[in-house]
Formats: structure tokens, sequence, C-alpha cells
């Protein structure tokens, strides 16, 4: 069981969070401006990369709120994790 | 015959204990495993083997015992299969029984598998239980589930308590021999929290069988008496005994089973059987020693057959000789200070036949010095005897004997390093994997691969002797027949060389398709003899062939540890409404919904189901109903950008909708798809009360979240789940006015002040009330929302009603599916399946297509969204009106096509329909709603129903019983 440090609670258990996929993928903020392809990007397609990976958690069983984590693929190491909204 | 020493050991010989094994009774004395007290008595015969059923003694003294796995029976379901003989601390009363055996160890019917042996090569389960596919139910699997298995899984429930502790410390140190004391003695007195873990009863680990060893100008025993009293007398260090680590998870999570009450006859019945531990450490400190390897050669496994260091343990902790004239072969020191041991407490040592050409040292001269006869370079290549080893053939000499003490040297116990995924480096001079430290974790001692005592306790030590010499693999010159090299698996030297022979060249393959180092004791004796065999096969070196990645856990764990509190109602608790308790005395049937317990209806007499739900249903549509809604989700969505934030996260338009209006809300994913749906009511400008569906209140709830803090986080709105605060009560029927009017106050509800689609707050039975004019039935609704503790009281105010009206009907689920369905209402995950857009449901009217966006709008455009032949939902009336479709049941075109026929669509509803007087059923079909009054047909065994395609609302059309 990982320890992810929540950014606004500290190192905590994995159980209390819930994962929420990779970050950084922004809302267009028009969505009807967009074609279909970068619609359909911006809905499906995520980077699965081996290695480093920032990715969204939930604090669900704790603060509640959703943050970002860098962790490693290989490794399951999270190097560092910040606020939702931020950037690393 | 005795073979307990007058003296010595750690047992107490003041204590006699009873106890039976087969049957047959025995004593044996406190500080005895059962394994010590059978062998005090001279039985070695404890197992059969579970491939060829050969008969087999114990041969080694601790947790990773391949060979002597029993049943214990405390009696009263408490009874525990495949324990370690050398683990299972004697008692009063202990009954234990061998396994894998018929009728007894000493004939057993299952050992004619042994004389089949060359039918049983390596895979052959994977060669023989091939084909045809028919004879697996028939023949194979009855054949393979009587034969395989070691012990018999008890089958009545477990009356034990488990417990879960949860703990952390700055440094854990796994395993109280000399290394791990030393470390723990070290972290302890810079005052550091510190834990430390051992399997066994007592500290000590091998530094119990040095007894002569002089550590500091002090005897072993006082040295260990001293570092134990000093560790329990330190407020800052938990000792844990009989507590095995048995895995390793990320970020130094350390699961630990603690045996708590098993060597106890009578436990205090306040204490658990045992604990699961999850400690949390900084830093993991690996102190697990080391297994000493068997050598192979043919017939190895004969009982009387043990390692040497296992004759050394029972010599020094029970005080028991392993026979009276042995054999040692070996290739490593440590077993001649098994001989000299033996040899100064009476056993006649025939012979050290030592595969080392010229082995030098103090430990061979000091057994010559002894007397006992040394052959070096002499390798063991067989042995004979039948329930009990009666000689040993070194080179082409036999040698009589009823005890062969074996040494191929020892392998360092990585399993917890290797489950943190640590790396590892071949030491070629002792052909050993050893550990490489990594940041919060570090192997200490013989897991290290520093056996010298001096080292480890980092004190002058005379009187040990260090475990020089190893060897791997089979005996040089020996035949691989018959040569184990896991015991616990029966798998020989030979079916390894079959393996690599029949093309598996990788570990990993080999060690599946022989099925060695597979069973419970994880390979603790075989791994590196496996690794030696099959990389000589190969012509490649051990490191070459590498070393397979070990798993949790180290040691089998009971499913009671695991499981915890975590059983009976505490497994999966249910969640029960608020009217549970009612419901339940009035005789309804519940069903599960998720995690709660919902009414599903509400038999009379001898009523049917089918009888019960008709009549719940005949008393909505004529009279008055009562319901427990309350496991609707509720959201109470609050600011000053409250409508705005409904605005973006419904299809609908919220700005517009006035305080006390509510209105029906569909929610998409942002892929389009409907996500969620339920009633909203505006109890004032900033103050929303949302309802979810019931399976969908912490998912919808988590959705509203994650866009309100991550995508529109600029607006000021707060979210609470309010589903458990309040008790919903729903009645609904053409008298439902005329029911509650008695006991409302403060509302007026008449059908001009209180319409369709409204919420006022007032009070009922004088308890606040949000009181909705809804209908989930197409009749005349209310939903009464009080506090959540007040429902029963009202609920039976309601039911106690007789005037104006009757009293109401309480009706449950599946009344209300039925109803719902006659008018045509959809339920998500019903319905939908998480690829139904609003319109496949015919619900494009409830898209606000002036709003720029909402969460999913844009996705209503993909190509794929708009094609025009999607499933969409229609009506289906079987053309006999008594046939009842099957919910998920496909829909063809024509029936008569070649299989496999094209599915158009498949079944979502189906009920009988007491008001209709006949079957209805709602289904998605490609281009439905273009196919209104044609004909298709649902294929079902024995018979294609034929139904016709109808909109998908059976009762009502134009919604003029909604005002009763
Ligand atoms: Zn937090």
């Amino acid at each position: 069981m990982l320890i992810i440090p929540c950014p606004h609670c500290g190192p905590r258990p994995e159980n209390e969070f819930r994962y929420s996929g990779e970050a950084h993928i922004a809302r267009p903020a028009d969505p009807e401006a967009t074609s279909d392809a970068e619609w359909a990007d911006f809905l499906y397609m995520r980077s699965n990369p081996k290695g480093r990976h920032a990715e969204r958690w939930r604090h669900i069983h704790g603060c509640g709120r959703f943050f970002n984590c860098i962790r490693d693929t290989v490794s399951d190491r999270i190097e560092r994790s910040y606020p939702a909204g931020t950037r690393p | 015959m005795s073979f307990r020493t007058p003296t010595g050991g750690r047992i107490d010989r003041n204590r006699v204990l009873n106890f039976t094994f087969d049957g047959r009774a025995y004593t044996g004395h406190h500080g005895d495993t059962l394994a010590s007290a059978l062998l005090a008595k001279g039985v070695h015969l404890m197992g059969r083997s579970f491939k060829y059923h050969r008969p087999r003694g114990v041969l080694a003294a601790g947790i990773e015992e391949p060979n002597a796995l029993v049943h214990v029976d405390r009696g009263g379901g408490r009874d525990a299969p495949n324990l370690r003989a050398t683990q299972v601390e004697l008692y009063e009363g202990l009954v234990a029984r061998s396994q894998n055996r018929s009728p007894s160890l000493a004939f057993d019917l299952g050992a004619v598998a042994g004389l089949l042996s060359r039918f049983l090569p390596a895979g052959f389960y994977y060669k023989t239980f091939m084909w045809p596919a028919s004879f697996w139910k028939r023949l194979y699997e009855p054949a393979i589930r009587a034969a395989a298995g070691l012990g018999r899984a008890p089958t009545a429930a477990d009356p034990d308590r488990y417990l879960h502790r949860y703990a952390h410390c700055d440094v854990l140190i796994v395993g109280a021999g000399p290394a791990g004391l030393t470390a723990a003695r070290a972290a302890a007195a810079t005052g550091q929290r510190v834990m430390i873990c051992d399997e066994q009863p007592e500290l000590g680990g091998s530094l119990r069988d040095e007894p002569g060893a002089v550590i500091g100008g002090r005897a072993s025993a006082a040295w260990l008496a001293a570092a134990t009293t000093d560790l329990a007398s330190r407020g800052n260090v938990t000792v844990l005994t009989r507590a095995t680590a048995f895995g390793w998870y990320p970020d130094n999570l350390i699961g630990i089973a603690e045996r708590v009450t098993d060597h106890i006859a009578m436990p205090d019945p306040n204490l658990p059987r045992e604990r699961l531990w999850q400690v949390r450490a900084s830093e993991v400190i690996i102190a697990t020693g080391a297994h000493e390897r068997p050598l192979v050669f043919p017939d190895n496994d004969r009982p009387g057959i043990m390692l040497a260091g296992a004759a050394r343990a029972f010599l020094h902790r029970h005080g028991v000789l392993p026979g009276r004239r042995a054999v040692v072969a070996t290739a490593c020191d440590s077993a001649y200070a098994a001989a000299l041991d033996l040899h100064a407490a009476g056993v006649t040592i025939a012979a050290i036949a030592d595969l080392r050409a010229n082995p030098t040292g103090a430990a061979i001269e000091a057994a010559r010095a002894a007397g006992i006869p040394v052959r070096t370079g002499c390798a063991i290549t067989g042995s004979t005897g039948r329930l009990r080893v009666t000689g040993a053939l070194l080179g082409s000499d036999w040698v009589a004997c009823d005890t062969i003490l074996m040494s191929a040297g020892w392998t360092p116990s990585l399993h917890l390093q290797s489950q943190s995924r640590g790396k590892l480096r071949f030491d070629a001079a002792t052909a050993s994997f050893l550990p490489m430290a990594q940041p919060g974790q570090r192997s200490v001692g013989a897991c290290a691969g520093e056996f010298d005592l001096a080292a480890i306790l980092g004190v002058p030590v005379s009187g040990a002797i260090s475990p020089n010499g190893s060897h791997t693999g089979l005996v040089p010159g020996a035949s691989a027949k018959r040569a184990f090299v896991d015991f616990q698996n029966d798998v020989t030297a030979r079916d390894l060389a079959l393996a690599t022979q029949e093309g598996f060249r990788s570990i990993e393959h080999v060690k599946r398709y022989t099925t060695t180092g597979m069973a419970t004791d994880q390979g603790k004796t075989s791994n590196i003899n496996a690794l030696a065999i099959v990389a000589g096969q190969l012509g490649n070196t051990i490191p070459e062939v590498g070393l397979t990645t070990f798993r949790p856990p180290y040691s089998p764990v009971t499913f009671g540890t695991i499981a915890g509190a975590s059983r009976g109602d505490l497994f999966d608790p249910e969640r029960r409404a608020p009217m549970h308790d009612w419901a339940a005395a009035h005789g309804a049937v519940f069903e599960d919904v998720g995690t709660w317990k919902r009414a599903w209806y509400f038999p009379r007499g001898r009523e049917t189901m089918h009888d019960a739900v008709a009549r719940e249903c005949r008393a909505v549509r004529n009279a008055v109903g009562i319901f427990d809604a309350s496991t609707l989700g509720k959201i109470e969505v609050v600011g000053p950008d409250a409508a705005e934030f409904l605005n973006r996260l419904y299809t609908n338009s919220w700005k517009k909708l006035g305080v006390g209006r509510c209105r029906y809300g569909l929610m998409l994913s942002e892929a389009g798809f409907v996500w969620d749906d339920g009633v909203v009511g505006r109890i004032a400008e900033d103050r929303f009360h949302v309802t979810t569906t019931t399976g969908g209140a912490a998912r919808v709830l988590n959705h509203m979240e994650d866009y309100l803090q991550t995508e529109f986080p600029e607006l000021l709105v707060w979210l609470t789940s309010t589903t458990e605060q309040w008790a919903v009560i729903a009645v609904q029927g053409p008298d439902a006015r005329a029911l509650i009017a008695p006991l409302v106050a403060g509302i007026d509800l008449s059908p001009e002040a209180f319409p369709h689609m409204s919420i006022r707050e007032g009070t009922i039975c004088g308890v606040p009330t949000r009181l909705f004019r809804v209908s989930f039935t197409g009749e005349l609704g209310f939903e009464i929302n009080v506090p959540a503790e007040y429902g029963p009281a009202v609920w039976e105010a309601l039911m106690a009603q007789e005037a104006p009206t009757r009293s109401p009907t309480p009706y449950g689920t599946e009344a209300m599916h039925v109803l719902r369905a006659e008018k045509g209402f959809v339920i998500v995950g019903q319905e939908t399946d998480g690829t139904v857009t609003p319109d496949d449901l015919g619900l494009s009217g409830m898209i606000a297509r002036s709003k720029p966006d909402f969460v999913g709008k844009r996705s209503l455009r993909r190509p794929d969204m708009v094609v025009a032949n999607r499933k969409q939902l229609v009506g289906l009336l079987t053309e006999k009106p008594d046939d009842l479709l099957e919910e998920g049941a496909q829909i063809v075109e024509d029936p008569r096509q070649p299989i496999p026929m094209r599915m158009i669509g498949h079944v979502t509803s189906s009920y009988p329909s007491a008001t209709l007087g006949r079957s209805i059923a709602m289904a998605l079909v490609e281009g439905g709603r273009a196919r209104m009054g044609s004909t298709l047909y649902v294929p079902m065994p024995g018979q294609d129903i034929t139904v016709r395609v109808v909109e998908p609302i059976f009762y009502d059309r134009t919604g003029a019983r909604l005002d009763g």
C-alpha cells in the first residue's frame, strides 16, 4: 500500500485515496469550437508513459480534495504531489 | 524407546504434555514442537508426499519444512490443515493427524502413484489432461480433485476471532537471530521507535543452536538472555514473537501474522487466535537468516534423512536425538558441528561423507580428533529403507544407519527483499544470491551472506563453526531419478532435466511446467538446487538463468487473519433504510440494491410474489400506496453560483427554475452518455435539493466535486451529501392528497397552490418536511422528506390514517418498477449501460440547446453519436399477452436466419402488468423509432417469441392522472 502525500493533509495511506486518471488534461475552454478529432483526443487519448506520470488523485476519505501527483509507473514511487490547478 | 537426551535443550522437563498423532497417544514436554515430540519417540514418518505419496519424515526444524504437514483439530470447528509439525507447539491435549494418506501413513494406497512415477513426469498435468473437453468434467477433474491438494479444508465455520492491528515505527527488524538482535539493540539505543518480530516462540534464532559458543566471554545462552531482557526493558521497543513477516508492500508496509493462542491448551476467550499487523516502518532491517539446502541424490527423501542443521536444532532446543547411528553427508562445515554435537550426545556417527576433495579447517580437525571417520571427495548416491532409512550409499559402500544428515550449504532467505523488488547480486564463492540495500531497507546477517558470528555480533566469539563450503544441484555421479529437489511438490532432478530437454529455457517457464518452488514452502529448500540443475542442463551459469521472483506470502497465512473482523454481518455491511424495521415486521421480502436492503414486496397470507406485486400496483392505480424511497441519493447544492453550477452539470436549464419548483434533471458524462438522473428542487435562490439514483449517489457527488474543484473552481458552490439525513416516503395514487392532508400543516395542498413538480416546506405530524409533489408512477404523488429519525413515526402515522381514505398500501421496489415501466420512465443502469445517449432514450427534449456548454454537450455532435442506426428505446408487446420476455434477451429481425444471428437489440425491462392485463417490455433496438408497428423476434430455448414494436409508454399517455 503506497503512501500518498496529500498536498493539504500530508502523507497518508493509499486506501484513503481514489485514483482519477491522468493530470493536466485541460477541458477546452470552448468545447463547441473544437473539431471532432480534437474533442476525441481530449476525451480518450492518454499518454500512458513508462516512467514519470502526472496523475490525479482524490483524498476521498480525508479532505476530499483532488490534487496531482508525479508517480513513476515503473518503480511505483511517488516523486511529489501538488494542488489541482498548479504545475509541478 | 526414547530419543530424548537425559539433560539439555530448552524444554521444561517437569511439564509433561499428552497429545495424539493419528489417534495414538504420546507424551512430550512444554517447549516441544509436534515434530520434536514425535522424534523423541522415534517417529520420523509424518507425512506422505504430494504426487507419489512417498513416505516422508521431517526434513527441517522450522518454517521451511516441506514434508511434515499435519492437520490439527481443536474441536468445535477449530481445525487447521497443512501446519508444519516443526512449528506446531505442543500443548496438553493436542490432536494432530497426518495428511495425504489412505488408510494410514504406513500403508497408503495412494503410494501406487509412486510405482507409476515414470508415467507421472514433469508437465504431467499439461500432457495428460488435454483432450477431449468433455473428459474434464466427468473424468479428469474428479480424479485430480480426489488426488490433489494436501490437507483437507475445514467444513464448519471458524469460531475463532481474528484482529487487525496497525503500527508505525522508525525501525522494524524482521528476525531475532544474532543479527536481528544486534540491529535491534543498536536502534533501540538511539531512542528510535523499534519493532522486532520473529516467527519463533522465543528470540535467538540460530544462536539457540550454538550452546558451545562463547560471546565476548559469556556463554551464548547468557548473552541471549541478556539481549532479550535488554529489549524487553526498553519502552521504545515492541517485541513480537510467533509473528511471521509474510509480505512486503510498497513504502515499507510489512504484513505480520502473529499466532496468539495456537500454542495454548485453554486460551483466554478474550484473545484473538491470530493478529494481522500492518506495520509501516521508516526503515526495515531484514535479518531473516538462511535456509539449509538438501543434497540432491536418489532417494534423498526417506524418513530419517534430514538437514544437518535441523538435527542440531532438535538436539539443542528440544533435547532430542534423530537416531542412534547417523551418516553425515555434506559439502559444508556446519554439518561437522552437527556431527560433533550429536557425537557428544551419544549418537554414533558412522561416517562424514564430504563432497569436497580436500576440506580443511577447525571443523574437520575437530571431527577427526573426536574419532569420527571422515571420507573426503565422497559423494552420497543413494539410500535404502522403506518407512525409515536403513543405509546410505557412499561411493560403492553401503553404510548402515538409521539417520542421514545432509547439508549442501546455506541459502540466504531473500523472500522479503525480493518481494520489495530489491536488487540482488550473485556471489559465486558461496553460490548465493545476495541482497543489495535500497532506500529504507537493508539486510543483515546470514540473509546478507554474513555467517560469521563475531562479524555479526561485533564481539569476539569462540566455539562456533562458520558454515564454509557449499554445493548446488545434483550430487556428482548420482542418478537424477528420484533425486528430489522440491520435496513438497515432488519435483526431481530428472523432471527438471526433462523440462529443459522439452525446450523450456526460461526459469519462470520451467518453474510453472514442473511446479518446482510453487508449493506452500515457496521453494525455501529447493530454489537454488533447481536453478543449478537447470543452469547445468542449459550450459549456463546460475546468474544467467536468474532467480524467480518471490511473492507474498512468505509462508501460508490463514484466511481468518486476512479477513480479521470483516466476516458475517461485517463482511459487506448492509445499509438499511429508516423504515427497514417496519417493513421487516410487516413481512417484506427484501432485495439487495447496491449496498442497500430494500423492501421488494409485501406478501399477505399465502400470496405469491406475482400476486403481491399485482395487488400493490392496483392499490396505487386505484387508491393510494406508500413506498420507502429513502435510498435515493441526495445532495444539497448551495451557494451563490449553485444554479450556474447545475446549469453546467445537467443537460437542462436551471437559471429560470423558480423557488419552490422542481425539474427532472438529466446528467451526462463528458463523453455524452447518460450518467445519472433525478428530480432537483429549488429550495431558495442559492439552494437546491438534488436527488440521484440509489446506486449513483457516491459516483455523482464525486463527479460534481471533480468539476467543481478542477474545472469550475471559480464557482462559489458547496456540495453536501444528505442521503442518510432524509427519510423519503413516496405517497402515490389518486387518494394521495386526501391521505396526507390531515397530517400536513403550513402547506396549501390544493392543485393550484401546489402543482405537479413543486416543492414546499412545512410540517407533517409536526415534523419539518420538504414535501415534493412528484410522481414516478404516473399517479398523483408526493414524496415526503423528513429528518431520517422521524421517518418511521411519520410512516406509521400515514399507515394509521383511516379517514377520509382507507389506509395506504405499502408497496416495494418491484411494484415501483412495474408502475414506472407502464409509464415508460427509464431507470439509469437498467435502460442504460454507459453507452446510451439522451436521444437514444427519446429524451432529446431534455437538452437545453441554447446553453453554450454543459458537461457532455460537445460529445453529442460526435459522428458516432448521431449515426442513424443507433439503438433506441422502444416498447415491446408480445404477440401472446401472457408471454413474458426475459430481461437481457436478444432481439432479431428474422428468427430463421442461420446462427450466429444478427442481433439488433436487447430487452431492458419486462414485467407482467396487472393494470394492463398483459406483459410489457422496453428494449433498445437499432433504429427502433423507425420500426414502430413492425414485428421482431426474441429467440429463446424452444421457441421464438414474436413481439410488436410500440411507443415506450403503455398507460395514460396524456398524463391526465397526475392531477388525481
Ligand atoms: Zn487531504
